[in-house]
């Protein structure tokens, strides 16, 4: 009943420790030597691992963006500790739009393979000289009206732009809400919440076909941005998890308790179930339907990656499932960062079964590119997500409903 | 089976919590908190500890999920195999959806007829309240009147309850 104690919650600022700050340092350093030899040895393989990790990344802070809008949008209360967390995500995303221009670039200069449809000639039925083309692949050729790198570059730009900006603005009403308290800034962050919402969901349908789909570019399924939208949710809720339960053990966020934390694993608990949902809903109507020309995704990946294709199953669902089951599993902040640390290694399991296939095929295998180059782009995000959260007060202090956090509880 | 009970009536949550918390302190034994919505924190206070419905859930969650695997395997597989777009007749991937909801139909149609028989909430069962009005406005603790102290009436009125002495079957 804390509702009847005087509640005072005041402004906090963070400051990375010294040891973080080290440990950033250590993670670029790796991605920067990873990168260089990287290029020098398997420049294939390179690549396949930049989108990966440029995409997984991406994932984390548009879902930071979209956490923020729909806990606006539906006026809740309890997720006021995690919002600026969230906020600092997004401020990622100028970084992922300066990774996705060099992919666009190295991909309309030749440089990368990755997408079949940008070969060259291979849309073309005749040579110059009229003879039939060996290249010739009839069914890209009907696709390349979508895919082709002036209209994807143009896509991304717009994307990228209207991100960017709804996130700006977001963050812009957020930081003046800390000076001036009130509702005017709450109700312009839920508008352009409102905004943001639909245009995240046209967004990212098409920017999964563009970067990930399009990867296996004679094949299709329509799930397939539902599929990786559970997963980069899913990824950004325990990134969030395991933020606030280091700031909680560094001292900071005084009134975040075990009822938050419980409210947020039971988000990540119900988005595994979804994500397996989903997962099923994709291969069983492909399984159902026997079209060899959708069948062969999963043929590819349960010839070359069979074990990783059941572990994908067992760590994204299996294990959280029960994990999570029970009350006390989420309401126990280092069991819920240890199953959230599970979770993030899962999505980058289940988004390497997504995009090796199609790239490097039975050539992948897991080894110090990949490690090494997601721990660079870890440092980067980290960098860039404690130098916002720095930047600002770590709670939104003044917010109308903050009491109603603070004395939060779930019966 | 009527008992003797005294009742403590309260008009707000705030001073009932506050009197569950003291009259448990003071080593009285309470029969029941009757109230018309949930109070955070009377739980706790009566010292419940947590509901075994989870565990029927369990239960009826196996029950419906082996029910629904071996009626597929048995329709499908032993009594009338058909070939269905080439797959083998007993073709275990076919039968997830359909043992996914039949667990949750049973899940949740067992759990909820366990809770109505374990709260005596069967059609045509007279409710056991002590006082209508704990469906409305009043919030209501009740001490079996046997293993009640002789001061419990008057320190129910000191903690800001109208107390009643009630013949009810509860």
């Amino acid at each position: 009943m804390g509702s009847h104690h005087a509640v005072e919650i005041k402004e906090e600022r963070y400051a990375p420790s010294s040891r973080l700050t080290n440990i950033i340092r250590l993670l670029i350093g790796i991605g920067i030597v990873t990168v260089a030899a990287g290029v020098y040895t398997d420049g294939h393989r390179f690549w396949a691992n930049y989108l990966l990790n440029n995409w997984f990344f991406l994932g984390l802070s548009l879902a930071g963006v979209l956490f923020v809008s729909i806990q606006s949008v539906s006026n809740a209360a309890w997720s006021l500790g995690y919002r600026r967390i969230a906020e600092a995500m997004g401020a990622y995303l100028p970084w992922a739009f300066a990774g996705f221009a060099v992919l666009m670039i190295s991909t309309s200069l030749h440089w990368s393979h990755l997408y079949h449809w940008a070969h060259h000639g291979i849309a073309e039925e005749f040579l110059e000289g009229g003879q039939p083309n060996p290249e010739y692949d009839p069914i890209i050729a009907s696709k390349v009206p979508y895919l082709n790198v002036p209209f994807m570059a143009a896509r991304m730009a717009v994307f990228f732009g209207l991100w960017i900006l709804l996130y700006r603005a977001i963050r812009k009403h957020s930081l003046l809400e800390d000076q001036e308290g009130g509702l005017l800034r709450i109700r312009r962050i839920k508008t352009l919440a409102s905004i943001f919402l639909p245009v995240f969901a046209v967004t990212w349908a098409m920017s999964t076909w563009d970067y990930v789909m399009s990867v296996d570019t004679h094949w299709y399924s329509t799930i397939f941005w539902v599929y990786h939208f559970a997963a980069a949710w899913v990824a950004a809720l325990s990134f969030m998890a395991i933020v606030a339960v280091l700031l909680k053990k560094a001292g900071y966020l005084p009134h975040l308790n075990d009822n938050h934390l419980h409210d947020l694993g039971k988000f990540m608990f119900a988005f595994s179930i979804f994500w397996a949902y989903i997962w099923v809903s994709q291969f069983l109507l492909i399984y159902y339907a026997n079209i060899p020309e959708e069948t062969i995704y999963f043929q590819e990946r349960l010839e070359h990656f069979k074990i990783p294709f059941f572990v994908n199953v067992g760590v994204n669902f299996v294990l959280p499932f029960f994990l999570l089951m029970t009350r006390g599993s989420k309401r126990q902040a280092n069991y819920l960062m240890a199953v959230a640390i599970l979770l993030i290694a899962g999505k980058y399991l289940d988004l390497y079964l997504g995009i090796m296939p199609g790239t490097v095929g039975g050539h992948a295998h897991f080894g110090w590119m990949e490690i090494g180059m997601f721990a660079g782009y870890t440092g980067l995000f980290l960098w860039v997500v404690t130098r916002a959260l720095a930047s600002a007060s770590i709670i939104q202090h003044r917010h109308p409903y903050i009491r109603e956090y603070a004395t939060h509880e779930v019966m | 089976m009527t008992k003797k009970y005294i009742l403590g009536l309260f008009r707000d949550e705030v001073p009932l919590l506050h009197a569950v918390h003291e009259l448990r302190k003071e080593g009285n034994k309470i029969h029941e908190v009757y109230t018309p919505f949930p109070v955070h924190g009377l739980d706790e206070a009566l010292g419940y500890k947590r509901s075994r419905l989870p565990r029927a859930g369990f239960l009826f969650g196996c029950l419906g999920g082996t029910l629904g695997l071996s009626m597929q395997a048995w329709m499908l597989g032993v009594d009338w195999p058909m070939n269905i777009g080439g797959k083998p007749a007993l073709a275990w991937v076919d039968f997830v959806p359909v043992t996914f909801e039949l667990t949750v139909l049973i899940t949740a149609l067992g759990m909820v007829a366990t809770y109505l028989v374990a709260s005596e909430f069967i059609p045509g069962n007279e409710p056991k309240i002590p006082d209508p009005r704990i469906s409305s406005d009043v919030f209501c603790i009740a001490i079996p009147a046997e293993d009640a102290s002789s001061s419990v009436g008057s320190r129910l009125r000191e903690l800001g309850a109208e107390v009643q002495e009630k013949e009810v079957e509860l």
